[in-house]
């Protein structure tokens, strides 16, 4: 019964895409069955569109056939975005035709969805213009797949995030219209913010075709300081006293202890072992003003007890500072080959008291956990770092997370600062939105959703069964 | 229950978190746009291959098939994942596999692997052949009499890119020694190649030419023969075990400084036959003393030189990264450097030179239309440089290049030739 539906379904798929557009063998299908977090789930078709007109004709036939539609970027997601939880049909939009054109006069770039974010980066300073957001997956992040999930990187303290530069979007809606939200004006009040909406809505709302993205002028230079600190909490304090003058930096990361060991068990480069945190803050700005905030900067480390202060002459040096913090993914991995990468945030002030109960739960649950992460926003990075094959480690690690949530709400703060809900922290939605809280977002999905056929199984904790038929089996978790 | 696949490949599989950093360096993803034709994709269905949820033959061969083996993907690898270890181990497997049912055209590649490749005799009568059907006017009249277009289209574009072949005096002897021009500096073993020394033997001439002008003292070991690198390409990875275990005999001999190469993909193979062999405790320390010693030609005459530069023309010169010599042996400034030093030379950069041109070995024999793609892609870059002399460092890519000239229809205005024929070009040593 389910195979004639099928196949009653891929037929009229196969009348919309051309041949080599619609991939339904098994290898291919695999390869599309992941992401970057560890989920695993085999859809039944791949499809790459190449005009709004596919995605539309895609989602009527969704609406009409009830079939779960997937759509992804680049599947560089580390919550479960994209997977396609209940078979279905997985919409590739990394293969979208690639169109990305800067605007000068207004500071725009209007983009489609399949435009890698570091392009922007590059085409917009080429004409001395910034784009801001940079998650640490720029290089690989179609535009697409950044905006949904509202990822944003080391620079919203001072820059704010995804969400404050994107104006306007043209979007297929669930039902199958192509409607535009905002425009080209930074200034906009007309009608509800479906913008604002839409950014960081996890593609449970629409499929973003193109997007209007605000861009500022460029920096002039940048200048970089590493400090390192015995003691975790210094390393706050030190935060918090730069900022009260009046100094806003572009970036402060921040790496704990364990951290540290990793990188310079990897590749030794005279990071002190004993800190306990090392902070690595950005300046950028005027030539003249960052300079002098550097010093200021160095001096309050010193206060505050940093044992290791230093601040980078050259290019060079600057790059020698930020290797540190590159290195850490490669030099974490040799602690497991399943990374957990989490992004509890909480308000700066509380970021001292997060470590001290982050490494409680270390010690509880016997696990290598590291931190690291945008200490300036107070986006902290937890990963742990196991093996999902040890079923027993896993178990616990599974009451680590959940642990970790709970006292980032507890905390004041948030569950995901920017690789967003996807899967694993659904159950924890009611936790810090309320029941009310949920229900009201229900609402709004369903309003633009009645049949549940954009992204199902994704943000919201209940079991959203489509068809009639069981969900995909969940596999290696 | 572990299959074999499991066993070789799995561990370094999982090792990718599948973040995608691999996605934008790699060129069949780039050109093909799906993911079962990228680093992380094919890494995950080896992993799934391994837990036998998918068939080694029916699933996972195409895939690993239209993977040209560039490694740019390990360069980018943000946690240094061995996607050459991991390739080659499943390329195995599927070898093991397909031995009970062979696909057209593999028993006469296995054959020739076998059969032809390790013997460098055998190698030399076939480059005769070709010699001979270039200059006994038999090509000519094939050409003239439209007769060539007889012949299928990818063999005809090889036979328009083949470069002419000197006489066969030119090629290097084995066992012989070449003194250096004026004070010894240091005594290197030259390994020949296969395919360089059958047909590119040109190329080595030039070799030795600038290594004993720069005072260099060049042995020939005999009892050298191919890298291994097709082989273990293909799956053949015992055969590529006994062509490294005679490779290395064979160079412990002569007992000089360095072992010089000039293919990047065999010097790559050169330097992992510590990896090759590293299960062997009797040849393991031999490989890794082997793979010590192994440089690019272009390493050692940086090192060694200067060149004795003649003035020459006023030249533009494009350079195409070989990958193997970029992203294995990580050898990326010295044949930039030694271009640079030509009076009278501009180098000037295209864009993705760290690209692959599609040759991947013989992957454009085996995957024409794949490979041509690539290749048309490429040349429009090359073209953009406006260079009279495109350069690399890999038989295979020259080839190609020549290739992409002929199809660009540029032969006139531009020519694909070895980093040493330019450098002995411009010594008057050529």
């Amino acid at each position: 019964m389910e195979m004639e539906k099928r196949a009653v379904w891929l037929e009229e798929l196969k009348r919309i895409f051309p041949g080599e557009r619609v991939l339904t063998g098994l290898a291919d299908r695999h390869a599309y069955s992941f992401d970057a977090s560890f989920g695993e789930y085999l859809p039944e078709v791949v499809v790459q569109p190449h005009n709004k007109e596919q995605i539309q004709s895609l989602i009527r036939l969704a609406n009409r056939h009830r079939v779960p539609v997937y759509p992804r970027g680049s599947a560089s997601s580390l919550s479960g975005g994209p997977l396609p939880v209940y078979g279905g049909i997985v919409v590739d939009m990394s293969a979208y035709p690639k169109r990305l054109t800067i605007d000068r006069e207004n500071m725009l770039a209007i983009v489609t969805p399949s435009v890698l974010t570091a392009e922007i980066h590059r085409k917009a300073e080429e004409v001395g213009l910034f784009y801001p957001p940079d998650p640490s997956s720029s290089n690989v992040s179609t535009i697409g797949g950044n905006l949904m999930e509202n990822s944003s990187g080391p620079k919203g303290l001072k820059y704010g995030t995804t969400k404050d530069y994107v104006i306007g979007l043209e979007v297929i809606t669930p039902t199958g219209e192509i409607i535009r939200t905002g425009g080209k004006t930074v200034k906009n009040v007309t009608g509800y913010d479906l913008t604002r909406l839409l950014v960081g809505s996890e593609g449970t709302l629409g499929i973003v075709t193109e997007a209007i993205l605000r861009l500022i002028p460029k920096p002039k230079a940048r200048k970089t300081l590493m400090a390192a600190f015995p003691r975790f909490e210094d390393s706050g304090y030190a935060l918090t006293r730069i900022l009260s003058s009046q100094i806003l930096p572009s970036a402060m990361e921040v790496m704990d202890q364990y951290c540290i060991r990793a990188v310079e068990a990897y590749e030794p480069s005279g990071l002190p072992l004993d800190a306990e945190a090392i902070l690595i803050i950005e300046m950028d700005g005027h030539p003249q003003a960052i300079e002098d905030e550097a010093v200021q900067c160095e001096a309050i480390c010193r206060e505050q007890g940093a044992t290791l202060v230093k601040v980078a002459a050259t290019r060079e040096e600057q790059e020698q500072i930020w290797k540190a913090r590159k290195l850490i993914s490669p030099a974490i991995a040799r602690l497991g080959p399943t990374k957990i990468s989490e992004d509890a945030t909480v308000p700066r002030s509380q970021i001292p008291e997060m470590m001290k109960r982050l490494r409680q739960i270390r010690e509880k649950y016997r696990l290598n956990l590291v931190v690291f992460g945008h200490a300036g926003d107070g986006n902290l990075h937890p990963n742990i770092l196991t093996d999902r094959r040890n079923a027993e480690e896993m178990a616990r690690v599974e009451l680590a997370i959940a642990e970790i949530f709970t006292t980032a709400v507890e905390l004041g703060g948030t569950l995901s600062g920017e690789h967003g809900i996807g899967l694993l922290k659904k159950p924890f939605m009611e936790m810090e939105l309320g029941e009310h809280g949920v229900a009201m977002m229900k609402k709004i999905k369903q309003a633009w959703d009645p049949n549940n056929i954009m992204n199902p199984g994704k943000i919201f904790p209940e079991k959203v069964v489509l068809r009639d038929e069981k969900p995909a089996v969940r596999e290696s978790v | 229950m572990k299959n074999r696949l499991y066993e070789k490949a799995y561990e370094a599989a999982n090792a990718c978190v599948q973040c995608g950093y691999c996605l934008p360096a790699c060129p069949t993803y780039a050109s093909m746009g799906k993911e079962s034709a990228s680093p992380r994709g094919r890494i995950h269905l080896v992993k799934m291959a391994a837990e036998e949820k998918i068939d080694l033959l029916r699933d996972l061969k195409m895939p690993l098939d239209l993977c040209l083996g560039c490694r740019a993907c390990e360069t980018v690898c943000p946690l240094n994942v061995k996607y050459g270890e991991i390739l080659e181990a499943a390329r195995e497997e599927i070898h093991h596999r397909q031995t009970a049912h062979p696909a057209p055209g593999d028993r006469f590649m296995w054959t020739m692997l076998r059969h032809v490749f390790p013997y460098p005799e055998r190698l030399r009568w076939l480059g005769n052949l070709a010699r001979f059907l270039q200059w006994s006017g038999l090509r000519r009249m094939l050409r003239a009499s439209g007769l060539i277009r007889l012949l299928p289209e990818k063999a005809a574009w090889f036979e328009r890119a083949l470069p002419d072949m000197p006489p066969l005096r030119e090629r290097l002897r084995f066992g012989q020694v070449y003194p250096a021009k004026g004070k010894r500096k240091v005594r290197v073993a030259l390994f020949t190649g296969c395919v360089m020394d059958a047909v590119m033997y040109k190329i080595n001439r030039a070799t030795a030419n600038l290594l004993t002008a720069i005072g260099a003292e060049v042995v020939v070991p005999s009892g050298q023969n191919c890298c291994g690198a097709l082989h273990l390409h293909q799956g053949l990875a015992e055969e590529a075990k006994k062509l490294a275990q005679k490779n290395i005999e064979a160079f412990e001999q002569c007992e000089a400084d360095w072992i010089v190469n000039n293919a990047g993909g065999c010097g790559a193979a050169l330097k992992e036959y510590d990896r090759l062999l590293a299960d062997d405790p009797e040849w393991s320390p031999r490989a890794r003393r082997f793979a010590e010693k192994t440089k690019d030609i272009s390493e050692i005459l940086l090192e060694y030189g200067p060149l004795p530069y003649e003035n020459g023309p006023e030249m533009i010169v494009t350079y195409q990264d070989s990958c193997h010599l970029r992203n294995v042996q990580r050898v990326t400034r010295a044949p930039r450097a030694l271009i640079e030093q030509i009076p009278g030379v501009r180098l000037v950069e295209m864009e993705g030179a760290d690209r692959c041109c599609g040759s991947g070995g013989i992957y454009n024999l085996l995957h024409f239309s794949e490979s041509m793609t690539i290749l048309d892609e490429k040349m429009e870059r090359v073209q953009e440089t406006g260079a009279q002399v495109v350069v690399s460092g890999n038989p295979g890519c020259i080839l190609q290049m020549q290739i992409g000239i002929e199809r660009a229809g540029a032969s006139r205005r531009m020519r694909s030739v070895h980093l040493v024929e330019l450098l002995a070009e411009r010594c008057g040593l050529g």
